[in-house]
């Protein structure tokens, strides 16, 4: 069993909210940085976490354990910044999330992926491309496109604080 | 992009611009029929569209081109005058043009049975016996165009191989320029290959053309101006008859092959060197003298120095760039002037005499730099006043009312973007104007106003702001219908007391249009909401004032430019804040006893006068003790004075505004973002949106 659209290696960057890992197509990763100073935007959702200076650009940085339901994200030796160029309404907007820890680069066969399951896995199954096979574990590739997605952020903006999941 | 594709985008980009001239000309030629200046312009504009146009296989614009310059050089010759149906048909006609050409991007082609009208019209007023009468006219004109001194000059004109297949004679060029004074014609016929090699669809002639001629270098330029592209060509002048030393000297066949560039100077000399035969020989035969070769071959280097220059003298003049590159040059300066603001700040920490002083010469550059930068991409606004010409002409003959329209200010500059971005939002406003504003001519006389309406446009500087105004004279906004309407739509409630200038701004709101009937030209639901989003986006504002059957005045304030803005930089807690300086007027302390005195009220008393003020700390729910002392800065909001309240004022910053990008757009009071010398963000004020979001909470409350 396979999904749709994964053909063929591909490689993912793995990275742990939590104790949870998850994993996003490396071709959307610009770059990992050390947390750092973020501005907050005032009158903002908690899980926007605010804005920081990539050499020279301002980038907003996004609390995805907030965006996910967990608790705040806290800062730690581990903790990083994941830039990752996603795709919103054909254009291309660069954006920081946070992660506990990044750990490793991962190649991934199209038959290691398996859908992912209707209930249980705490996330919108919307947002996951599917789950990762690898050494008796199951990694969570998520649709970094879908979770920024503008109606995610116009319903997320509509509410009070960032708890949008299910 | 391919070769071609490139061309044809040159093409396009060319015409475009030739088109609008082309408008602005026949809309002036509307109100002067006679100016032969005016005529000539038209006739040119539509010459190089139907030329260039050939060469890159716009067969249809070509054809139909050709209908209207003949028409046009009718009128050149006085064989036809300035009619309004001739400007009314030529302003359609340049419309198909440029629908034609947009065609080629791939959207639909215009109207084709309305071309064919066109060109039946054109047809009618051109009788086929006037035909012919093209080139002897044009030649007139570049005649008088041209100085009257005789001038030979040597051309060379080796066009591309494959100039035949791209629809182009090279012949015709030819017998152009023998039809503008003496020539000689010589095919070098060197470079055809063995008959069994030979492709018969390629040219492998060049030419060299002697011509003496009373024409300028322009006007020879002029002939090729088409094939500009495909073509190698060298123009030099090689002899000028009012020579003022008297010494009228022939070239020797060495020296015009020298010339010519078909042997170096160099090989020539070597080749004279080495057999002198050619140079004895003129020796002795007494015909010239060493002497005078060598004097020759300097006059001739001179000759080429000089050319070299004035063609780079020529080039120099003026650019095309593409404006991405410019926005490229725009975002290095913005990093460049961070940059700098950290130098600075390091130098003043240091206390370094040395590198003060070189971050003092680094800001001075870089200051110098930004203002040259900031230029190249300020433009006049006159290009988008006379666009709107057209749209007036065009709308008050719709709509049958007799509106003039008169602009001054139109060379204020304004930064690229924003002229671009504004000429929507004041479309809608000029059709407002016409549509709703200026009365039917009859109406305007029962109303004992002049029958012709008056539509008046200015731009002019104001601090860093640019204010454009758009008045008409008439019949007014009426307060009354607007308030009648915003209750019924329940935009407010109907015992809402307002001033007029607040009941005006309702129909900037959402959702209005008071437009009793939809006309073709506004009341289609895009209403000023839109105009005002976009005036908002480009960080400007509208005003609106109106007094009832004297007109309308609406005037939009806009910024010079939206890269970079002088900003006062102010903190809370740890977060950095910028102002705009533009809107600052002081900075006051607000002492623990002044707020106990204002008894709860957000008030302030300078000199004598009460001014409220926002907390920040408040407004953005900031954690934290406020400290003792905190400081006031004062704006003007609206014309109000607002006073924001800060923990600490730190000064002037030169801000290089960053978007905060989509994530942000719903930020309120938020307009952006820029990096401090630090490194770290501040966020700019949107002081507009502040007062506005904390009149609401009053309202709330």
């Amino acid at each position: 069993m396979s999904v749709n659209g994964i053909t063929e290696t591909t490689q993912y960057l793995t990275f742990k909210l939590d104790e949870e890992i998850f994993s996003v197509d490396i071709s959307k990763v610009r770059e990992v940085l050390d947390f750092t100073t973020v501005t907050k935007v005032p009158q903002t959702p908690d899980f926007m976490r605010g804005v920081i200076n990539l050499r020279g650009s301002v980038v907003p940085v996004v609390d995805l354990r907030l965006k996910f339901g967990m608790s705040r994200t806290e800062k730690t030796v581990n903790t990083c910044v994941i830039i990752v160029e996603i795709n919103i309404e054909g254009e291309v907007t660069v954006l920081g999330a946070l992660a506990d820890s990044v750990q490793e680069v991962i190649d991934l066969e199209p038959d290691q992926i398996e859908p992912a399951p209707k209930i249980g896995t705490r996330l919108r199954t919307d947002f996951i491309t599917g789950m990762g096979k690898r050494d008796n574990q199951f990694i969570m590739i998520l649709d970094i496109d879908k979770i920024f997605s503008s109606e995610e952020i116009a319903v997320v903006q509509g509410a009070s604080s960032g708890s949008g999941s299910e | 992009m391919s070769m071609t594709d490139k061309h044809k985008e040159v093409f396009r980009e060319e015409a475009s611009e030739l088109l609008a001239e082309l408008e602005g000309s026949l809309l002036e030629l509307e109100e002067t029929p006679q100016d032969a200046d005016l005529i000539g312009r038209v006739f040119r504009a539509m010459h190089t569209i139907k030329g260039s146009g050939a060469m890159f296989g716009f067969d249809e614009i070509v054809s139909f081109t050709h209908e209207i310059e003949t028409v046009f050089d009718l009128v050149r010759n006085g064989k036809a005058t300035v009619t309004k149906e001739l400007i009314d048909l030529t302003l359609e006609a340049r419309d198909q043009i440029r629908a034609m050409l947009d065609a080629a991007d791939g959207e639909p082609a215009g109207d084709k049975t309305k071309r064919v009208k066109l060109v039946a019209a054109f047809k009618k007023m051109a009788p086929a016996s006037a035909k012919g009468s093209l080139d002897e006219k044009s030649k007139k004109t570049k005649k008088e165009e041209a100085e009257s001194e005789l001038i030979t000059y040597r051309i060379r004109f080796r066009p591309v191989a494959d100039i035949i297949t791209r629809g182009i004679n090279p012949l015709m060029f030819l017998s152009d320029l023998s039809e503008m004074g003496e020539s000689t014609i010589v095919a070098q016929t060197c470079d055809i290959p063995l008959m069994t090699d030979l492709d018969p669809e390629m040219c492998y002639t060049y030419w060299d053309i002697i011509l003496t001629t009373e024409f300028g270098i322009d006007a020879i330029k002029d002939v090729f101006i088409f094939v500009e592209d495909e073509c190698e060509l060298k123009i030099d002048v090689i002899d000028r008859l009012t020579g003022t030393d008297g010494e009228v000297s022939v070239k020797k066949v060495g020296e015009i092959l020298a010339e010519r560039g078909d042997i170096s100077a160099e090989s020539l000399q070597n080749v004279l060197n080495k057999q002198k035969r050619i140079g004895e020989l003129l020796v002795e035969e007494g015909l010239v003298s060493s002497d005078q070769i060598q004097t020759a071959l300097t006059e001739q280097k001179h000759i080429q120095g000089v050319r070299d220059k004035r063609q780079k003298v020529e080039t120099d003049t003026s650019i095309r760039v593409a404006s991405e590159k410019l926005d490229m040059l725009v975002n290095l300066v913005g990093e460049l002037v961070t940059v700098q603001a950290r130098l600075t700040q390091t130098a003043a920490n240091n206390n370094n005499p040395e590198l003060l002083l070189i971050s003092e010469e680094v800001e001075r550059l870089s200051a110098e730099l930004r203002d040259n930068t900031m230029s190249i991409r300020m433009l006049p606004i006159g290009s988008t006043f006379s666009k709107f010409k057209r749209l007036v002409r065009d709308l008050s003959n719709e709509l049958h009312k007799e509106i003039e329209l008169t602009t001054d200010g139109a060379e204020t500059e304004l930064d690229k973007t924003v002229i671009d971005k504004l000429g929507d939002p004041m479309v809608h406003l000029i059709r407002n104007s016409i549509d709703h504003g200026i009365e039917l001519p009859d109406e305007r006389e029962a109303a004992g106003k002049p029958r012709r309406g008056n539509l008046h446009l200015s731009a002019r500087h104001s601090g860093a702001n640019v204010l454009i105004e758009i008045i008409d004279d008439g019949k007014g906004l009426d307060p009354d219908v607007i308030r009648a309407k915003a209750v019924e739509k329940g935009l407010i409630s109907h015992d809402a007391s307002l001033t007029d200038k607040e009941i005006f701004s309702l129909i900037l709101l959402p959702g209005f249009s008071t437009a009793k009937t939809v006309t073709n030209v506004s009341g289609r639901g895009v209403g000023m909401d839109v105009v005002k989003k976009a005036i908002d986006s480009l960080r400007g504002s509208i005003e609106i004032e109106s007094e009832k059957n004297i007109g309308t005045t609406i005037t939009l304030k806009l910024p010079l430019t939206l890269a970079i803005i002088d900003g006062l930089l102010v903190n809370i807690e740890q977060d950095s804040f910028v102002l705009p300086l533009s809107a600052v007027q002081e900075c006051i302390e607000l002492t623990e006893k002044e707020r106990a005195a204002a008894h709860g009220k957000n008030t302030v008393t300078v000199r004598g006068e009460l001014v409220p003020y926002i907390s920040l700390r408040e407004q953005f729910d900031m954690a934290g003790q406020k400290p003792a002392i905190e400081q006031v800065v004062i704006t003007e909001v609206n014309g109000m004075r607002v006073g924001f309240v800060v923990d600490h004022v730190i000064g002037e910053h030169q801000t290089v505004l960053k978007n905060l990008g989509r994530f942000y757009k719903e930020a309120d009071g938020i307009s952006g973002a820029t990096i401090l010398g630090n490194g770290s963000v501040a966020l700019i004020l949107d002081t507009q949106k502040l007062v506005e979001s904390a009149e609401k909470r009053e309202v709330a409350r």
